[in-house]
């Protein structure tokens, strides 16, 4: 039976395997009325498996999984709870007053049609069919759909994928909107620019498992990793993986002579100046921002190692900029 | 835009699930919906039967100045238009309806599948009534076709019994295949069905050979019943437990095809 003190979510110690891939690892996770959660990872990492259990949609092999207290697998639990359908999931010859109306056909107090779409600047676009619309305003209808019944926990599954910025932008604002009634939310998204806009609250997850679960400013600090990558003469490339702060080395021949090393650095300019400091015989150094994909392989790692120090001190002045070859690439 | 209706956080006991009924005809009415928007689907759907009577019955002299030989047609080709309403509206509506991502979404809503699964089964029955509409009207004013009131009572209750087993056999074909091979298995079933059923020529001018064996087919079984309720004439002693036997080895089918795509797609 569902409690109205019960945690809107709360999963515990829950592994879920499809075939031999193992989606979630021994996942628990608390989520308490009111948060607004970024769920961050690349894509395999579990997002999507993790929604779906919460959304009654499949069962966990081990552990528990509850939605304000009760089991998402029984209808009556899921009267609070809003989800998406996929951006090519709406039926076609529906027109878009229509799908609202019908999915507020399942819940006893849904929020009225006008202000599901006034809050989704749908108004204009009521009585066009679904399969007329564009991919935004798809998108758009989905998420709105999401909150027609007046959940207290909203799921979405990559909201915005594939939307210009200003649809974005209506969405985001939309979500929050909704959050600053009271609604606790959860949001997926390998974007980090989408997590920064809307959470306030970060659970990175890779290969199944919590890699990280904290504010979003920390979370913020953890990815912001720089790849430095310079030519060293072979058999110097040792001497690299023990500079501060470098989480990762790959190699590969360059073919001007030598290899071309690329560091992953959770502070490029300490790494930088040690490289410096310690006389690398280096050259055609370049340095940029790593994209979110290798920011989560370096903290995957790093927690593998059972280290936190992507999150080492910062700093104070940019090293980079000493040497006139580098250049910083900003996220 | 947030102030028209009362802060989300307000509410406190989780709301209740709509109740049963109201949720089926919700389920019903969307169903209705989506299919009247495809108005091919629906129109080769309602025509065909009332067409065959048209091209094969009317131009017969022989058939159409004999009541009970009348009626019988327009009974057999009516069974037809039961049958063929529920293959395609189960059959490849299910099928079809499976491979939509919106079907996973309706699927996290708070609603039982007992709901929606009735929702479904009226939607058919609607169409099931709507088929006959042009083929009674042809039949009556084209033929000497006529029921007497209890008759006329009689046909409307087969509708609905005769639309069980093959809302049945179309719910397997759909919950067990994809949307392309649940088409080509309706109409391999369908018409083959029809046929050995006696729905298109009446069974007295089958061979020997294929009359023993139509006698085993549920549509044969349908169709003398129907013919039964509505010309008077008898229907063998057969027929009930024919029918009755196959609605359950269907319904057996269709729970084992539903448990099996649930298994699939929601494990």
């Amino acid at each position: 039976m569902t409690t109205d003190t019960a945690p809107p979510v709360l999963v515990d110690h829950v592994t879920r395997r499809f075939g031999d891939v193992t989606a979630l690892d021994d996942v628990s996770l608390r989520v308490d009325h009111g948060e607004i959660v970024g769920l961050l990872g690349p894509n395999g990492a579990g997002k999507t498996t993790l929604l779906s259990l919460l959304a009654g949609l499949r069962t966990p092999d081990a552990g528990t999984v509850r939605l304000f207290g009760g089991d998402p697998r029984d209808p009556a639990s899921r009267t609070s709870l809003g989800t998406t359908p996929q951006e090519t999931g709406l039926p076609d010859t529906l027109k878009v007053r229509e799908v609202v109306d019908f999915v507020a056909g399942h819940f006893a107090d849904p929020m009225p049609r006008s202000e599901v779409l006034a809050r989704f600047a749908l108004e204009d676009l009521a009585d066009r069919q679904t399969g007329a619309l564009s991919g935004g305003q798809k998108r758009r209808l989905a998420v709105g759909l999401s909150l027609v019944g007046r959940p207290r926990l909203v799921l979405l599954d990559e909201p915005t994928t594939g939307l210009d910025v200003e649809a974005r932008h209506v969405l985001w604002q939309a979500l929050r909107d909704y959050h600053a009634d009271g609604a606790t939310v959860i949001v997926t998204s390998h974007y980090l620019e989408e997590i920064e806009a809307l959470a306030q609250r970060v659970v990175v997850v890779g290969g199944g498992r919590v890699i990280a679960d904290d504010t979003l400013a920390r979370v913020l600090d953890l990815v912001s990793v720089r790849r430095v990558t310079l030519t060293v003469p072979v058999g110097a490339g040792a001497a690299l993986a023990g500079l501060p702060g470098v989480h990762d080395v790959t190699e590969v021949p360059d073919p001007r002579g030598g290899v071309r090393a690329t560091l992953v650095a959770a502070d490029a300019d300490v790494c930088v100046r040690a490289l410096v400091e310690r006389a690398v015989p280096f050259h055609d150094l370049e340095v940029r921002g790593a994209s979110l994909e290798e920011a989560f392989l370096s903290l995957t790692s790093s927690a593998e190692h059972g280290a936190s120090s992507a999150a080492a001190t910062p700093a104070p002045a940019s090293a980079a900029a000493t040497d006139p070859t580098a250049t910083e690439v900003a996220r | 835009m947030s102030t028209t209706t009362a802060p989300v956080a307000s509410r406190t006991a989780p709301p209740a699930l709509r109740s049963w009924a109201s949720l089926a005809w919700l389920h019903a009415r969307y169903q209705f919906l989506e299919t009247v928007r495809v108005p091919i689907a629906v129109i080769g759907n309602l025509l065909f039967p009332t067409l065959a009577l048209l091209f094969f019955v009317i131009p017969q002299d022989a058939i159409t100045s004999d009541p009970a030989i009348s009626t019988a047609a327009v009974a057999q080709l009516a069974t037809f238009a039961v049958m063929s309403s529920c293959l395609f509206t189960h059959g490849t509506g299910v099928a079809e309806d499976r491979a939509q991502p919106f079907d996973t979404f309706v699927r996290a809503l708070p609603a039982r599948p007992g709901p929606r699964l009735a929702g479904r089964v009226l939607n058919g029955l609607v169409w099931c009534y709507l088929a006959l509409v042009p083929l009674v009207v042809v039949g009556a004013v084209f033929t000497a076709a006529t029921l007497t009131p209890l008759q006329a009572l009689g046909a409307v209750v087969m509708v609905a019994a005769v639309a069980v087993p093959f809302t049945l056999l179309g719910m397997a074909i759909g919950y067990a295949l994809s949307s392309k091979a649940a088409l080509a298995v309706v109409q391999c079933t369908l018409f083959p069905l029809a046929f050995a059923g006696g729905l298109f020529m009446p069974p007295e001018v089958f061979p020997r050979w294929l009359d023993a064996l139509s006698q085993a087919l549920p549509s044969r079984a349908a169709r003398d019943l129907v013919v039964q309720v509505t010309s008077g004439v008898d229907a063998s002693a057969l027929a009930v437990p024919v029918l009755l036997g196959w609605t359950v080895v269907l319904a057996v089918l269709a729970v084992v095809a539903v448990r099996r795509d649930e298994g699939r797609r929601f494990r």
